[in-house]
């Protein structure tokens, strides 16, 4: 493949970032616009190309239909040895070309959309700039050709994802949310980086083709060490894993993505709903045939995704804030990702159920960003229309806002799992995957799907029924820069179901036909169903029968609704435990020790001379009166050595 | 003499000082500053180009531009000169240095005689960078430390006399170490009979100093430089100083003297004796792996910007001698280039803040808030500061600390790796501290109602500033260059101490 357009798709973003953030201030708020969205329109364009190239033209697949993986350039950035090489380069295989497509149209519509929702705002052109550098970190990030590429780019999807966090920084709220999803992230990243140094120590190679194209050699060179108990491949694992928990808020690293909605909503849709927060899912996919070799690594990664799943949607019943529940909502979901990738290996370098888990959690990752991206999009019109985030300033408010209402309605039966929507089609291939695995573990992803349904309808019935509020102004849809997007958006997660997903992503890169497993699909459709309608009974119009089950369950409301007080755990352990019992004291100890005994050299010093200056009195007498005491103590040490 | 390039080094300086000495009012005096130091770059730069050129010929003689010529025969010792791409990147890092910092003490009080002892400490660190004779290295090291006590004292801020006292205290000490380990180097510096030299590539090609000597002298110079370095536990002068001194002597020093430090235990400790290096590095890793995370900590808990970024200092410079220690190509590397990222970016922080006091007149994150709403272009540069220092990728702090963990973990033994990974730890706390400082300083509502009349940056800081940013960015997009500009001075001139590993 020709390397130019690829290079173009990684260098616009990057150029309108340096444009925009350069001169941007100078800029008028419509050409920083226009520059930023024809940039990512050309970038969309180029990756669409790109990636449809890759899927559909015959040089890339082979005879069997093995689809081929290919770097179409690796340049030297940094050469640490001589095989431990940091490229940035281009990789494209099925999953980054998909990912091509997913973070480029999301982001174009972002940048669309947020030309109205924007509109006006202090910081119009910084904004622009900014989601140009995420855009440009995040292609780069899964086009990445190492390990240490992806870290690269990991890094700066951070970075640019704290920037935006923190765009009204007026707000003390927005610079503390900003803070912590950094500083959580760079947690994980520490352990993102542990990692790749002690798989890069044995494998001696950052480079992805290397380690995934013949796993088992990547256990031979490891020569079975151990390190407390486990072996060291699995160490290597868990810890890449800790990275991608920190960016995809897995348990217990979730804390800051609740706290991320301080940035602007289409933010929130582009970085905390569609793509960096599937960046962790993404890494282990890269990984994932080195994964399939640990089977302890594998279990470590259904556990936590099956408990932050649960978790995650317990939760979101009991918020109030509409981007939070859909912050917890992604968090679930992204879960069911994790967990389906979990669950595609067995173990010992085998798949289960023919790596049925890896197409899902792509397949998943696929629809969820489309439909996520709109229900974000939805709650920003929402927010735009009543300027609250809480659904108790909502209410009724299909009547004034048609657009949102059927495209936010689209979005919720696309979570919810009913078909003929998207994530009917994922969803169910998720359970099917968990269910093959194990039926425990089916059965607790089915439950979790039942509470995706309730709690997505929930906020529906209250945002769009229940009781009207008095309304100051009457609410009405966005202007049609924002309501483009969401059409768009809800047209793609009507038929995105229907796309033939094996045939392009597969564990193996070996086209398959998926078909519905008719049982699961059944079943957690019913499921779905009833929690709807369950929903409906509570929330349609305005009744007491909420307030009564809060009264009824006050712990677990409470439990719910302060997220299990994890923020609580968080602010004692980083306040009281690291801030006061050990910073503090190190400071101190600093001051005091270390320093008060260079302090006191000097002190002894001064002390020890102001002592014996008295002798240097000036007083000849003195001096003869030493000079006596001398003469006479010298004159008895010789006599006594004489004799 | 002057057909050696590299006496030009010194040779401007000098020029430049007498320059001063004639100069009448403020502006010839900037005239001269900015002239001399451009002067400077032009010629480092030159002095790049030719090493470049002389290597991509097939030079591999460890030194280049090598020459002697005898100072004081009774005792052999020379002027000898001689570089390397560390040397050589060193000179480039004082000079971008020295060029900002005239630019960020434009408008100092008492300009004459604050830029004569700028110039003459300049003198000491250039000429500390191209000697290869110990004793004349030693000179240029005290003519570097002597200015700062004057420069503090006179020029400082808050509690400045006991700081100025204080830093220069305990430099001399360490001087006082380092001395003596040099002293004991010279006279083992031949074998039995042989002519003793001070001459550090001539010492090294003789190999003669015995093995309990070697572990007598290690320590001693390890130390001796190591408090310049800021090694735990003699790094107390650092936050003081730096709180006290001016603005430009806070950048030369943070970003050119404590250089001198881990300069100088690569060049003299571990080049020279290897084998002590070998063998006595754990004791020092212990001591270095606490710097770095230490001084991390004690960062968090701070409120005076200075006092921050001291300790900041104090974890990055922990970290050069850190992966000094090592004594393996890649970590080495990673220490030069943690050199020069740490002298660059430390350097545009003090400058900033700097910037920040002579508005505000406080360095109290509690009293500040906001300014980046009132000074948004500083602001903005102190962003990318603080980015560089938590080692975000594109600035120069992120492809030096790389290198030193992905270094440092490919040692063979597991102390090392286990200490590698306390280390890492530090990247963290790091983006504590600073963000920590960020958004109280930069974000949130304005604090202070007096500060909405203050100004943003004047031409000649906007200058000072952008030149450091660049050469920050520079190394973080480009590493490849710095790696090799580095990594080949290792291959002939640490191949002893490779030999060991």
């Amino acid at each position: 493949m020709e390397s130019t357009l690829p290079i173009l798709i990684l260098a616009i973003p990057l150029a309108m970032f340096l444009i925009l953030g350069i001169a941007g201030c100078k800029m008028s708020h419509k050409l920083a616009a226009a520059l930023g969205i024809a940039g990512m329109g050309t970038t969309l364009v180029l990756s669409y190309i790109t990636a449809l190239t890759y899927f559909f033209a015959p040089e890339f697949t082979g005879a069997d239909g093995l689809r081929e993986q290919l770097t179409v350039f690796n340049w030297e950035w940094l050469a640490f040895t001589k095989n431990l090489v940091i490229s940035l380069g281009f990789f494209l295989d099925p999953i980054s070309a998909m990912m091509l497509i997913v973070i480029t149209t999301i982001s174009f519509m972002v940048h669309l959309y947020s030309l109205g929702y924007m509109e006006g705002e202090r910081g119009f052109q910084r904004y622009y700039a900014f989601l140009s550098l995420f855009s440009f970190s995040m292609l780069g990030l899964v086009v990445a050709t190492n390990i240490f590429q992806m870290y690269i780019f990991w890094e700066l999807v951070g970075a640019s994802s704290y920037l935006l966090i923190g765009f009204y920084y007026r707000l003390h709220s927005a610079v503390a949310a900003s803070k912590k999803a950094f500083i959580v992230t760079r947690f994980a990243d520490l352990g993102f980086l542990i990692g790749i140094l002690v798989l890069s120590y044995y494998t001696q190679t950052f480079d992805f083709v290397k380690m995934t194209s013949d796993p088992s050699w990547v256990l031979e060179s490891t020569g079975g060490a151990t390190f407390m108990g486990a072996s060291v491949l699995t160490w290597a694992l868990v810890l890449i894993f800790t990275g991608g928990m920190g960016k995809s808020a897995m348990m217990p690293l979730h804390i800051w993505l609740p706290d991320a909605m301080e940035g602007p909503t289409p933010v929130s849709a582009l970085i905390h709903a569609a793509t960096m927060v599937v960046a962790g899912v993404f890494l282990v996919a890269r990984m994932f045939p080195v994964y399939m070799l640990e089977g302890s690594a594998t279990m470590i990664i259904v556990v936590v995704g099956a408990l932050t799943a649960f978790y995650a949607a317990m939760v979101a019943c009991a918020q109030i804030d509409i981007k939070r529940i859909l912050a917890f909502s992604t968090i679930s979901q992204i879960a069911f990702m994790m967990v389906a990738l979990g669950v595609a290996s067995a173990g010992h370098g085998e798949v289960s159920h023919h790596g049925l888990g890896y197409m899902a959690s792509m397949f998943h990752l696929f629809t969820h960003a489309m439909f996520k991206a709109l229900l974000f999009l939805g709650a920003g019109a929402l927010i735009h229309a009543v300027h609250s985030n809480n659904y108790t300033a909502m209410g009724g408010l299909r009547k004034y806002m048609p657009i949102t209402h059927w495209t936010f309605l689209i979005g919720c039966l696309a979570i919810a799992g009913i078909p003929p929507f998207s994530g009917f089609f994922s969803k169910d291939e998720i359970l099917a995957a968990c269910y093959a695995w194990s039926p425990y573990i089916g059965v607790w992803m089915s439950m979790v799907a039942a509470l995706t349904a309730f709690y997505m309808f929930r906020m529906y019935y209250l945002i769009f029924w229940w009781n009207e509020p008095h309304y100051h102004h009457a609410p009405h849809d966005a202007p049609v820069s924002m309501s483009i997007p969401l059409i768009f958006l809800a047209a793609v997660s009507c038929v995105a179901g229907f796309i033939p997903f094996g045939h392009f992503v597969t564990w193996n890169r070996m086209p398959y036909d998926i078909h519905i497993e008719l049982p699961v699909a059944i079943s957690s459709v019913v499921i779905a169903l009833v929690a709807i309608a369950i929903a409906r009974h509570m929330y349609i119009k305005e009744n007491p029968l909420p307030a009564k089950m809060k009264a009824a369950l006050p712990r677990l409301w409470d439990w719910c609704h302060h997220r299990f007080y994890w923020d609580e755990l968080y602010q004692f352990i980083t306040h009281r435990i690291i801030f006061n019992g050990i910073c503090r004291p190190l400071a101190w100890f600093d001051r005091h020790i270390i320093d008060g005994t260079m302090d006191s050299f000097a002190t002894v010093t001064n002390k020890a001379s102001d002592a014996i200056r008295p002798l240097q009195s000036g007083q000849v007498q003195m001096y003869v009166w030493y000079y006596l005491i001398g003469a006479l103590l010298l004159a008895g040490v010789t006599a006594v050595c004489v004799l | 003499m002057f057909s050696n390039i590299l006496i030009y080094f010194v040779v401007i300086p000098l020029v430049m000082l007498g320059g001063l000495a004639l100069c009448q009012n403020i502006r010839q005096i900037r005239a001269v500053a900015v002239t001399g130091s451009l002067a400077l770059i032009g010629l480092s730069a030159y002095v790049l180009a030719e090493y470049l050129g002389m290597r991509a010929a097939g030079n591999e003689d460890p030194m280049v531009f090598v020459d002697s010529w005898m100072w004081f025969a009774p005792l052999n010792i020379h002027l000898a000169v001689g570089v390397d791409g560390i040397s050589i990147a060193m000179l480039i890092l004082s000079s971008i240095i020295v060029f900002a910092g005239s630019f960020a003490s434009w408008e100092i009080k008492d300009p004459k005689a604050f830029f004569l002892w700028l110039i003459l400490l300049s003198t000491g660190v250039f000429g500390f960078f191209i000697s290869i004779d110990l004793f004349t290295m030693f000179m240029f090291y005290e003519v570097a430390l002597i200015p700062m006590y004057l420069l503090i004292g006179v020029w400082g801020s808050g509690n400045k006399n006991y700081s100025a006292m204080k830093l220069t205290l305990m430099l001399m000490g360490g001087s006082a170490f380092l001395m003596l380990g040099l002293i004991g180097i010279y006279y083992h510096s031949a074998p039995e009979g042989g002519q003793l030299t001070w001459n550090i590539l001539e010492i090294a090609r003789n190999g003669s100093i015995d093995h309990g000597w070697q572990t007598f002298l290690f320590p001693m110079t390890f130390v001796g430089f190591g408090v310049l370095g800021a090694m735990f536990p003699f790094h107390t002068w650092s936050p003081d100083g730096h709180a006290s001194a001016p603005t430009a002597v806070s950048m030369l020093h943070a970003g050119v003297l404590m250089k001198l430090g881990g300069y100088g235990c690569f060049r003299v400790a571990i080049y020279l004796m290897p084998q002590a290096a070998h063998e006595l590095s754990w004791i020092f890793l212990i001591l270095t792996g606490i710097s770095v995370v230490y001084g991390a900590f004690c960062a968090c808990v701070k409120t005076d910007l200075k006092y921050i970024n001291a300790y900041s200092s104090v974890s990055h410079c922990g970290l050069v001698l850190f992966a000094i220690l090592m004594l393996n190509e890649t970590a080495m590397t990673g220490a030069i280039m943690q050199m020069l990222s740490h002298g660059l970016m430390t350097a545009l922080f003090f400058a900033l803040i700097g910037m920040i006091y002579g508005r505000t007149h406080t360095r109290e994150i509690t009293q500040m808030g906001g300014m980046m709403q009132i000074m948004p272009y500083l602001s903005v540069c102190y962003v990318i500061a603080g980015m560089a220092s938590l080692g975000l990728p594109g600035l120069s702090g992120f492809v030096s600390e790389m290198t030193i963990f992905v270094g440092s973990f490919q040692h063979s033994d597991m102390f090392h790796r286990v200490f590698t990974i306390a280390a890492c730890c530090s990247i963290v706390i790091t983006a504590v501290y600073i963000l920590r400082v960020v958004g109280k300083l930069l974000f949130g509502p304005v604090y202070d109602e007096h500060h909405l009349s203050l100004t943003d940056a004047t031409w000649w800081e906007r200058l000072s500033t952008v030149t450091l940013i660049i050469s920050v960015a520079a190394i973080g997009c480009f590493p490849n260059f710095f790696n090799h500009l580095i990594n080949f001075t290792f291959k002939p001139a640490i191949f002893a101490v490779l030999g060991l590993n």
